[in-house]
């Protein structure tokens, strides 16, 4: 997983920022990706590329349910979120969807907007390929790994139906 | 070790002796909430998998709510892809427009909340339900279709932090004035995954309607769940509602149960609070709050303060007065609307010049019925102020009472509604 990153330090980045409810009345991750982030940065949607990966400081997704979230930020092609930790509920709508969510202390003010970075899941690490440097962070519970490995959390309870 | 309140109705939907926080379980489900905006999505993933079954149909309660009445050809879509499931598989337990309501305004109306229950649903004020000492948490799409189709879903036991409330509220101040205070002291990730548990001799004084709006807001300090434990004011209320006579547990913590954080609120100290935007934690307390910030409007319903002792206590401050801001009235269900005609607060309202609406989730989402433009202030008596959250990125969001919200719409700028109450009861 290789891209570039995007880095909004602030902490509380909520799902109404994220995807603003006015466009809830839609859930394809096509629509939904035309406004990801626009209540916290109109211009996300013209600079993101695939691939491309967010960074946050505390509690990114808190809020409201709405898993729309999680698909306006897929949709748009982002291909992880890496911030000091989650909210509850979009954590868990991260892991069910087989998207990123990875908590890595102080990473926000490790990285600068525009820095390549890779990720390895499996090894727990994040290497800032234009900084040349390497953060560790703690890899997914098992249980997580399962569900994702599943395909998702739907894939995991019909397989064991 | 003790347990929690918490931790016991989790060992029972699972079937352990005890449970730790921190354990991860499969817990079965007495109850899902289903409306319009998420249930959709949960429908089609089902459907694409030929996963399309609800495990138990009679354990399922739909209500479109968010959009409605439908806002656009998208959300009417919704509710029509929402309508033909329900019908598909026979759920009973559903309010179509005519009967419906703010669902977690409705679900315990109709005595669908029960003690010791487990209950999810698709919308992260669904921690309200936790008011009945039962558990009860926000969740997504997904995992929504996961537990129509399986009856069970996996969660992770959270650890509790107590909040003990002390005292009666003093005139002016209510249930909304407790958790705004609270979130104010511990900030909205101050109970990130947690349990939110209350005791303490303020809740003799809240009513079923004040308590569920402290738990409603459970989500806005981060936590998984708040409960307050059962009581006769509990059982009162659900029997009043269902005649059927349900059988239900009551549970309690254990004395020695632990909590990672344990909090008092002075209560009988409070003064009326004020979120500032954009975060609910911004509180201020009424005597610290500028006497010049002007409103263009107010806005009393929603899921938190959205029933009727709420328009009851705003209709008393605007009884014989006309509002200076644009004000909007949304009863939270279809009931409670009948029930304020009934009893004359809308004679109250419409002599006051206020909006009085359908009930939706409306403009507390900013999704219609009274959405923000650029620059506009609005004092509300929903539960977020988060940048865009009721309309334009550049309109500006204050959270009070209905009691802070009802005067301030009579000024036309954020006022203590104290003087107010002191006034009418002066006169009368």
């Amino acid at each position: 997983m290789r891209g570039r990153a995007h880095v909004y330090p602030r902490a509380h980045i909520n799902t109404d920022e994220i995807i603003p409810a006015r466009y809830l009345n839609v859930h394809s991750e096509a629509e939904l990706a035309k406004h990801a982030m626009e209540d916290i940065d109109a211009e996300f949607v013209k600079r993101v590329q695939p691939g491309d990966i967010i960074i946050a400081g505390d509690d990114f997704g808190c809020g409201s349910s709405r898993e729309h979230a999680v698909w306006a930020l897929r949709g748009a092609k982002v291909s992880a979120v890496i911030a000091n930790n989650f909210a509850r509920i979009y954590f868990r709508n991260s892991i069910n969807n087989g998207f990123p969510a990875i908590e890595c202390q102080d990473i926000a003010q490790k990285v600068q907007t525009g820095d390549e970075l890779e990720i390895d899941l499996k090894a727990g690490s994040i290497t800032n390929v234009t900084r040349k440097e390497t953060y560790t962070f703690v890899p997914m519970a098992d249980f997580a790994v399962e569900i994702m490995q599943a395909g998702g959390l739907l894939e995991y309870v019909k397989a064991k139906a | 070790m003790g347990m929690t309140i918490t931790e016991k109705i989790f060992a029972a939907h699972c079937g352990k002796k005890r449970v730790v926080p921190g354990e991860l379980v499969n817990a079965k489900l007495d109850l899902v909430m289903c409306h319009d905006v998420t249930t959709p999505p949960a429908v089609e993933m089902l459907e694409k998998r030929g996963m399309d079954r609800v495990w138990d149909p009679d354990r399922v309660v739909v209500t479109p709510d968010h959009f409605v009445p439908a806002k656009d050809i998208l959300s009417a879509e919704l509710h029509r892809s929402l309508d033909r499931w329900v019908k598909r598989h026979h759920i009973r337990h559903y309010y179509p427009l005519g009967r419906h309501g703010v669902c977690h305004a409705i679900l315990p109306e109709k005595g669908h909340i029960l003690p010791g229950e487990i209950i999810v649903g698709g919308d992260s004020h669904t921690c309200t339900y936790g008011a009945f000492g039962a558990f009860s948490a926000g969740i997504g799409s997904t995992d929504l279709a996961a537990a129509l189709y399986a009856g069970e879903l996996w969660f992770r036991v959270p650890e509790t932090m107590k909040f003990t409330l002390n005292g009666a509220p003093p005139e002016g101040v209510y249930s909304k004035d407790i958790i705004l205070e609270i979130i104010r002291r511990i900030g909205v990730d101050g109970a990130r995954y947690m349990a939110m548990e209350y005791d303490g001799s303020t809740l003799s004084h809240l009513s079923m309607e004040a308590r569920m709006t402290i738990t409603n807001m459970a989500i806005e300090a981060g936590a998984k769940s708040g409960i307050i434990p059962a009581d006769n004011v509990t059982e009162a209320y659900i029997r009043e509602r269902r005649h059927d006579r349900p059988k239900y547990e009551v549970y309690h913590s254990d004395p020695d149960a632990k909590y990672v954080a344990h909090h008092t609120i002075d209560v009988a100290a409070m003064e009326p609070m004020v979120a500032f935007p954009n975060l609910p934690s911004n509180a201020h307390y009424i005597g610290d709050v500028r006497s010049d910030i002007g409103i263009d409007q107010a806005y009393i319903g929603s899921c938190t303060n959205g029933r009727i002792e709420d328009l009851r206590i705003a209709a008393a401050i605007l009884k014989g007065r006309k509002v200076k801001a644009r004000t909007m009235v949304v009863p939270a269900t279809t009931a409670i609307w009948k029930q304020a005609s009934d009893e004359g607060l809308f004679d109250i309202f419409y002599d006051a010049e206020c909006v009085i609406s359908t009930p939706t989730c409306g403009a507390c989402l900013g999704g219609h019925m009274g959405v923000l433009a650029a620059d506009e202030v609005c004092i509300s008596t929903t539960n977020r102020n988060f940048v865009g959250r009721m309309g334009s990125p550049k309109a500006k969001v204050y959270l009070a009472s209905p009691a802070t919200v009802a005067a301030s719409a009579i000024e036309g700028r954020i006022v203590d509604p104290r003087p107010y109450l002191t006034k009418r009861a002066a006169a009368e």
